[in-house]
């Protein structure tokens, strides 16, 4: 037992190295090499920002944060049910696949501001909306190519089974698809943070992180800007290491195909 | 012939587009519904008036929109395709270092994934005082925003560059070790092309994400040439001229698209057998 | 452990053509199969052995002709579970345990905990797997994995069992203990096999028949019927008597273009 927790202490140690090293190069080196202030205050004044300014730093937080759940919980599960009836009826799927894969170059951020019109700019939804479509994309593809992976012999011993597509589907495809999907949350999981905060650039309510960010910013309150940088980053972190804690419960096996 | 398929599909998946477009718009409007959102001509403007805009100057002796929207486009594409190419290469050099070493990996990996979640338009504006002043003035401004356009682009091309260095046969590589090949010369010779799928299907996320950065870097630059800097503008007057904005839209997919096309042409000549299929 | 039901297999005129390259698989098979049998199909790549399982089966449907499984359509006969089947690969469910994945067919079926946890627990002891249910498929080796499948396939008893290759993947060693297993399960459960397999030795040791198939078309080229004793073992594998009814397979297998009849072949 205690062998394997030295492990995987000994396979973050060169993580946390760096952390420190780093860290430690950052405060020193804005001191000596008198950094502007603007570009990179010195880590300690950032942690005492972030502190210090809890109150309207930390709500801040919290309310960018439920947009990009929303934005999060929406767009993947439009995704999953698209990825689902999709797959169920294959033509569709393989006339689909290229327009998916078109929309996904298009830069979704510059339709930011139309949200904005559609959704009155102060209210959660339009970043929530902004975060959903980041979202629904990936998922949907990742999903659909994991629903399609089932191995052409699983697939026979069911029907050897005379099992019903709806049973080969719970059986088969949806297991199968599992660590795809999961793949493809983590990567939304990201994207929905940096929506809603890119979509508050273009105005939101006061009481949005990015709006907080930008108006510090321009009035020249550095550190307190990249207190909340820090604090977006957290809670992107926060998001992405929730799927993970849920992957980990939901998909116990050895994924047979491996993550996309 | 299969481009003339291709391209008819191309145009009847634009034409369906639009007839839904205009169905959505007409049944919102006649039957009144406010939800998801208001219909009108300012929230969801005719397709006609929009593509009409593009004919049209947006100021009295100004250029037609599509002209300017044209030069904007090119504008904001340089600005991505050499984001693109600084992030494609500091991300596929950096893979190619970090394969020999699982020290490094396990030290640097978790930051270079945690750095993704810090939003660049937050750091954009410091981006750009810092990269400035160290550009000769022909690259000033838009050079600061292809560097923001690299920070994007430079994560999934390490990822991928990454795994697919790692994905080399194995017994590949101990052939090399029978001949006592140097580790440079079997990077070179045989992770560096088992790394090709991964790195293109990195590369086609890539090409989106350099226009997304870049589009994003114009934004707190201030810079007026490029798209970015029309979406600011055009948001201002939305009320007043809705289908500015929508045509600079639509400019910036067509941006973000054949971006993704140059992409997937260029696997298909570089890696000849069939490309990856996957997005 | 109930005895399970005698099996017939009638197979009549198949014929099974692919559109795509116009290949025919199958031409004019006609077999019947007795009760209690154990049946090898043995050709060369392309001679149809496989689709002529998969037809038996009801997973590819012939062009022409019937198969009766137990006085049934072959469809009703899949549909009412008459039969189970094993692939080349274990074709496990990676997220399920090894215990599962042998209940699976019973899961269908609609067996209640309790009956499917006994069976199961029966099937791992037959196939000599106890202990290994809580394990994950990739825990086993190949020999453990395709045992689990073979599990899986007899676990409602059914009177009928299609084997394609089921050894092929393993070592000639873990194959031949596990042609020993298969036999004693056999003889157990006095069901009938169908055993697809590309190795001669496999096909005399292990059948009462042997068929043996050419390709192009896919066609009987001539049966040999196995006379060795039962119960066979080890001894089994060096007595002269086997290696005489290789040999005649064998003679069969090389003289694939021509088209005999099973009375001409003999000896």
């Amino acid at each position: 037992m205690t062998a394997r927790l030295m492990r995987k202490a000994g396979e973050w140690a060169p993580a946390l190295a760096v952390f420190v090293l780093v860290i430690g190069a950052w405060e020193g080196g804005i001191a000596l090499f008198h950094v502007q202030q603007f570009l990179l205050p010195r880590p300690s004044d950032i942690v005492r920002a972030f502190f210090s300014d809890r109150h309207t730093l930390w709500p801040a937080g919290w309310y960018t944060f439920k947009e990009a759940l929303g934005g999060f919980v929406a767009g993947s599960t439009l995704g999953i049910l698209a990825a689902t009836f999709v797959g169920r009826f294959k033509s569709v799927g393989t006339a689909f696949m290229p327009i998916a894969i078109a929309a996904n170059a298009v830069p979704i951020i510059a339709f930011a501001p139309i949200f904005d019109v559609w959704f009155n700019p102060l209210s959660p939804v339009s970043k929530m909306a902004i975060a959903a479509v980041l979202c629904f994309l990936p998922v949907m593809v990742n999903t659909l190519r994991g629903l399609q992976s089932a191995s052409p012999r699983q697939i026979e011993l069911m029907r050897s089974y005379a099992a019903s597509e709806l049973e080969i589907w719970r059986r088969v495809r949806v297991p199968t698809a599992l660590p795809y999907v999961f793949t493809a949350l983590k990567v939304a999981s990201v994207l929905a943070m940096i929506g809603a905060i890119v979509g508050e650039y273009f105005g939101g309510a006061f009481t949005a992180l990015g709006v907080l960010i930008n108006s510090d910013a321009q009035i020249f309150h550095f550190v307190t800007a990249w207190a909340g940088i820090l604090l977006a980053s957290m809670l992107g972190l926060t998001l992405y290491g929730s799927v993970v804690l849920v992957e980990r419960l939901v998909v116990r096996w050895t994924p047979a195909a491996g993550e996309a | 012939m299969r481009a003339a398929a291709r391209a008819s599909a191309v145009a009847l998946v634009v034409l369906v587009l639009v007839g839904l477009w205009e169905l959505y718009r007409w049944i919102w409007t006649s039957a009144g519904w406010t939800w998801p959102f208001v219909v009108d001509s300012t929230s969801m403007p005719h397709v006609w008036t929009i593509l009409k805009a593009f004919g049209q100057p947006t100021q009295v002796n100004q250029p037609a929109l599509g002209t300017l929207l044209f030069h904007k486009a090119l504008f904001t594409m340089k600005e991505s395709a050499v984001g693109f190419a600084i992030g494609a290469v500091v991300g596929f050099t950096l893979g190619c270092l970090l394969v020999h070493s699982r020290l490094l990996q396990r030290g640097f990996l978790p930051y270079l994934v945690a750095s993704q979640t810090i939003p660049i338009l937050a750091i954009a504006p410091m981006v750009v005082v810092w990269v400035n002043p160290k550009l000769p003035p022909s690259l000033q401004g838009w050079g600061a925003v292809a560097v923001i356009a690299s920070y994007l682009t430079f994560f999934p091309v390490l990822i991928n560059t990454l795994r697919g260095l790692q994905s080399a046969d194995a017994r590949a590589l101990e052939l090399m070790r029978t001949y006592a090949a140097g580790r440079w010369s079997v990077l070179w010779k045989v992770r560096v092309p088992a790394s090709l799928p991964f790195v293109f299907a990195a590369l086609k996320l890539a090409a989106t994400a350099s226009v997304v950065g870049a589009i994003i870097g114009e934004l707190p630059s201030g810079l007026q040439s490029g798209l970015g800097g029309a979406i600011i503008n055009f948001n201002q007057y939305y009320s007043l001229e809705p289908q500015e904005l929508w045509a600079t839209n639509i400019v910036a997919a067509l941006v973000g698209i054949i971006f993704f096309v140059i992409v997937v042409a260029a696997e298909k000549a570089i890696v000849r057998r069939a490309p990856e299929a996957a997005t | 452990m109930s005895a399970a039901q005698q099996s017939v297999v009638s197979i009549e005129g198949v014929t099974k053509t692919f559109p795509h390259g116009n290949v025919t698989a199958l031409q004019d098979i006609d077999l019947e199969l007795e009760p209690g049998e154990f049946v090898s199909l043995i050709g060369p790549s392309g001679c149809g052995k496989s689709t002529l399982l998969r037809v038996i089966g009801d997973l590819i449907q012939p062009t022409s002709g019937t198969v009766t499984v137990n006085g049934k359509p072959a469809h009703k006969a899949r549909v009412d579970h008459d039969y189970g089947i094993v692939f080349q690969d274990a074709v496990l469910f990676d997220w399920r345990t090894v215990a599962k994945n042998i209940a699976l067919p019973l899961e269908m079926l609609g067996w209640d905990r309790e009956r499917r946890n006994a069976r199961v627990a029966e099937m791992m002891e037959l196939v000599e797997l106890k202990g290994f249910g809580d394990h994950h498929p990739w825990q086993l080796s190949g020999g453990m994995q395709q045992r689990a499948s073979i599990a899986r396939a007899l676990a409602f008893e059914p009177a009928l069992l299609l084997m394609d290759e089921p050894f092929g993947a393993l070592d000639e060693m873990t194959r031949e203990r596990l042609n020993l297993e298969l036999l004693s399960i056999w003889e157990r459960l006095a069901s009938t096999v169908v055993f697809v397999t590309h190795s001669i030795s496999e096909a005399v040791f292990l059948s009462t028949r042997v068929v043996v198939m050419s390709p192009r078309p896919g066609r009987i080229a001539g049966v040999v019927e196995i006379d060795l004793p039962s119960p066979r073992g080890v001894e089994t594998r060096e007595a002269p008597r086997f290696f005489e009814l290789v040999t005649e397979v064998r003679e069969l297998l090389r003289k694939r273009g021509e088209h005999l009849f099973p009375e001409e072949e003999l000896l």
